[in-house]
């Protein structure tokens, strides 16, 4: 669906037309991320994150199979191919970093996509289905983003493995065979990390097809703006191209700056010393941490240090921590507000800023070793984190009084809108 | 009925770990954790040390990496190995082929044959890494190939450890408490060495560099503790990330264009979106 | 913009004006285009550059055969970047066939003494692979097919080597490469 005044396709070359008539696919791509695509004018930079996260997701797969071409999935070789492609093969070093920094670029990229979508309620009816499509990306880039993370098989790899598979043994009566099915042993070994390279090469193409999916959805009711009043005229959209494509140009160029900046002059500042240290089972390092993009999640799961009821404290911490995720899904029916952006919800905007604040802290406390203070503060941040989905948003949603929205995009950008003065007539 | 359900769930989390918060809390106010000596006494690597790797425009200084390289083959390299560097690599840091040839010679290292299964020692060919060392003594000295980029301050770390060896007895800190004093249980056991900047202490590896002169630098450089620590430091900067020179070379370059390339790309978005009036 | 511009004939000043504007403007925008273009194409550096061989393949470019075991008319296969080479001595009968046949009836004329070192020509060393499409030819070990010509002979497509190694009749255009050595001692041959 588009919107009626949105440009029709006219081929300008014959051969394009030739193209057209038998694959329609010039179309296609007009029509998606060309000039057939209209957009809501008032888009501000927190709009060009999904383009972004677009390219890190190419930039991951290109530089992930160039990686293949020399990676060998062996525990006996693996941490010694790793160096060799460090230290041997054309390039490899910045091969290597571009795509262990470029997971971290992507993670970046994809909070500031979620919490853009927070804060400008893009979950809302009618964008409910590009939400949980985004939700399932979010849940497949954590997986693929673990196991990546196991197939140098340093100490922190063989770790994370040996803790992130033991989650599953928190499952009631078919937990420890859940755990060793998942291995194929009792401990991380060969069968893990083959099994984990193979997901792991698979898995971006998967994400790859349900983006496709979630920008399907997203042409469906196009996009959502900073006011979160529907598109009403032509006058409230512009083409995506010349438009948008400009604009993320811009941004694509900014976030290359900052990502290469990090590539070459810092590429093992988000990484762990310990991951330098040739896999170990018979040593666990001093102070164990996931990668950083995990850390507010890792912090939930530690929050849970009693056993409560009938919950044990290690089932509770689990559940909680897949939960926290779940709960996303919920999203679009926890807040059922009638006023999508938060810039008109005053009540609704103190709760978000609290939660960002709130992702902060749990990211610093699952950053920090097991102890106090730090466990005893994430476990005020995750009440909060559970609160604020589950309780406030939805008590939010129904007593708050939103503050007046403008009329139409065309009124907020311009200060007028001469449909608005038809409609008041 | 999905809101009655989620703040049902909510609040049950929120009391789960809240209950938690409160009997973490209670015992952490009634039985406040006890100060481990790993934590009173445990120093961080010296933060003045410095070398020509650091900072964005680093680069190696070839003289002191090969200075590094004599005291690992005359020290190091009797307890811990450097099997992720090749022989040839040594070219890298200033030597010829005929002297990376005539140290790979010095070198016994074994020869797998996969058909026969016979392990054959020869002399080395700088085809060939550094051999495994066999260690019999006490702990296991870590491979040093990767040590600058395996511990928690790199370099510094590495020099602050060669340093940083003390004597246990009178040892007091910063806040001038005496170890021995404050945990008369925490001495160091026979055998292990009291180093500060060791995470657990006591380091089962004997202080290397004993005296000055210990190795005699070929370029007349004067061979105290402290240049000996700092140029094995600096050697194994080299050994962990080899490309850190071209990094660097590389990366300068690739930021300019990318400036360029961004100051056009907002010009050009200006350009476009010059007619839309609220941009 | 264009359509402005055109439509502004009367007024020559604002026409110079926006005609100016959109050269300039235009200029950025094609700029900003090539300057994606390029970044592009030194993104594929990298990408293209890594799957040549790596350095430790490049170094491995040297390798060292003892000839003391091997007795006239014997061969053996050592290995050469990951290739066989074929080091074989030849009889006093096999050097005299290489030296009997007339250079011109060869496909690739090269004599005996030429494929050799002096003083040496007893030792043939030659690639052990096939200049057709790189099988390994027989010829080497005990008991394997030596072909019509006592040299070689290769099983994929029929290729026929003489005792210098040279190719005789089959579909190699080539006679089978004879790589860089050199005799280090009486006994020691030092390839690459």
């Amino acid at each position: 669906m588009s919107f009626p005044w949105a440009q029709e396709y006219a081929p300008a070359h014959p051969f394009m037309k030739w193209v057209d008539e038998k694959l329609p696919l010039p179309r296609f791509v007009y029509n998606a991320v060309g000039a057939g695509y209209p957009v809501p004018r008032n888009l501000n930079y927190f709009w060009n994150f999904g383009i972004l996260a677009g390219v890190c997701l190419m930039l991951q797969i290109v530089t992930g199979i160039v990686l293949a071409m020399h990676y060998a999935s062996n525990a006996d070789i693996a941490f010694s191919s790793t160096e060799h492609i460090m230290r041997d093969v054309n390039w490899g070093w910045m091969l290597r970093y571009a795509h262990a920094n470029g997971a971290s670029a992507f993670f970046v990229v994809v909070y500031i996509h979620i919490f853009r979508g927070f804060f400008y309620g893009s979950y809302k009816a009618p964008r409910e289905m590009i939400w949980l499509l985004g939700v399932v990306i979010f849940l497949l880039m954590m997986a693929t983003a673990f196991m990546g993370y196991v197939l140098p098989w340093g100490q922190m790899s063989f770790w994370g493995a040996s803790v992130i598979t033991n989650l599953f043994s928190a499952i009631p009566l078919v937990g420890d065979a859940v755990h060793t099915w998942l291995l194929g042993g009792f401990a991380p070994d060969n069968a893990a990390l083959n099994r984990f390279f193979s997901l792991h090469f698979l898995l971006p193409f998967v994400i790859l097809g349900v983006v496709i999916l979630h920008i399907w959805a997203l042409h469906i009711p196009g996009s959502s703006n900073p006011t979160g009043v529907e598109v009403k005229s032509e006058s409230d959209t512009v083409p995506f191209h010349p438009y948008y494509t400009a604009k993320d140009g811009f941004g694509l160029a900014v976030f290359l700056l900052l990502y290469t900046a990090v590539l070459f002059f810092a590429p093992n500042a988000l990484g762990h010393p310990d991951n330098y240290i040739p896999a170990n089972p018979m040593q666990t390092p001093a102070h164990i941490v996931p990668e950083w993009y995990f850390w507010p999640f890792y912090a939930i799961l530690r929050a849970f240090t009693q056993n409560f009821l009938f919950f044990p404290a290690k089932l509770l911490g689990v559940l909680a921590m897949f939960s926290a995720i779940l709960v996303w899904f919920f999203l679009p029916w926890l807040d059922n507000s009638p006023v999508r952006s938060g810039h008109f919800r005053p009540t609704f905007r103190k709760f978000y800023y609290l939660l960002v604040v709130d992702m902060l802290v749990l990211g610093y406390c699952g950053g920090s070793p097991a102890e106090e203070p730090y466990v005893m503060v994430s476990q005020i941040a995750t009440a909060y984190y559970f609160l604020h989905f589950l309780v406030i948003l939805p008590i939010v949603s129904m007593v708050e009084t939103p503050a007046p929205l403008p009329f139409s995009i065309t009124e907020a950008v311009l200060g007028a809108d001469e449909s608005a003065a038809l409609a008041a007539e | 009925m999905v809101r009655i359900i989620s703040i049902a769930v909510g609040a049950f989390f929120a009391a789960a770990v809240l209950f938690a918060f409160g009997l973490g809390a209670y015992s952490f106010v009634t039985e406040p954790p006890a100060q481990t000596v790993e934590k009173a006494f445990h120093l961080h690597p010296k933060e003045d040390f410095h070398l020509a790797s650091d900072g964005a425009f680093g680069t190696f200084d070839r003289q002191q990496l090969q200075r590094g390289f004599q005291v690992y083959s005359e020290v190091c390299s009797n307890c811990h190995a450097l099997k992720y560097v090749a022989f040839r690599d040594l070219k890298e840091i200033g030597y010829n082929d005929d002297e990376v040839k005539a140290i790979a010679a010095k070198v016994q290292v074994p020869h797998y044959n996969p058909v026969t299964g016979e392990l054959k020692t020869t002399a080395g060919m700088p085809t060939d890494h550094f051999p495994p060392v066999v260690y019999g003594g006490r702990g296991s000295p870590p491979d040093l190939s990767l040590i600058t980029k395996a511990r928690h301050g790199g370099a510094a770390y590495v020099y602050s450890l060669l340093t940083g060896y003390a004597d246990q007895v009178g040892y007091k800190n910063e806040k001038g408490e005496e170890l021995l004093k404050k945990f008369p249980e925490a001495k160091t056991p026979d055998g292990l060495h009291f180093n500060p900047y060791f995470a657990n202490l006591n380091i089962a590896m004997p202080p290397p560099l004993t005296g000055d002169g210990q190795v005699s630098y070929k370029d007349g450089t004067k061979a105290t503790v402290d240049q000996m620590a700092t140029d094995v430091a600096a050697f194994l900067v080299w050994t962990a990330e080899p490309s850190l020179e071209k990094r660097h070379q590389t990366g300068w370059p690739v930021l300019a264009f990318l400036l360029f390339a961004s100051v056009l790309a907002y010009m050009c978005y200006r350009n476009i979106w010059a007619e839309k009036k609220g941009h | 913009m264009t359509d402005n511009a055109i439509a502004d004939t009367s007024d020559t000043t604002a026409q110079d004006a926006a005609g100016l504007g959109v050269r300039r403007r235009d200029f950025i925008n094609i700029a900003a285009v090539s300057a994606a273009g390029v970044g592009g194409a030194a993104v594929l550096v990298p990408l293209i550059s890594q799957m040549a061989p790596s350095a430790d393949v490049l170094a491995e470019s040297s390798t060292e055969v003892d000839l003391s075991a091997i007795k006239p008319g014997q061969a053996i296969k050592a290995v050469f970047r990951k290739q066989p080479v074929f080091v074989r001595n030849l009889t006093p009968s096999e050097i005299a066939a290489a030296d009997a046949v007339p250079l011109a009836s060869l496909r690739d004329p090269e004599t005996l003494e030429q494929r050799t070192k002096p003083g040496h020509t007893n030792w043939l060393i030659t690639m052990g692979v096939c200049t057709h499409l790189g099988c390994v030819p027989l010829g080497t070990g005990e008991g394997e097919p030596k072909g019509e010509f006592g040299g070689y002979f290769c099983p994929c497509h029929g290729s026929q080597y003489d005792t210098a190694a040279r190719i005789r009749k089959g579909p190699a255009p080539k006679n089978l490469m004879v790589p860089d050595y050199v005799f280090e001692t009486a006994t020691t041959v030092k390839i690459g």
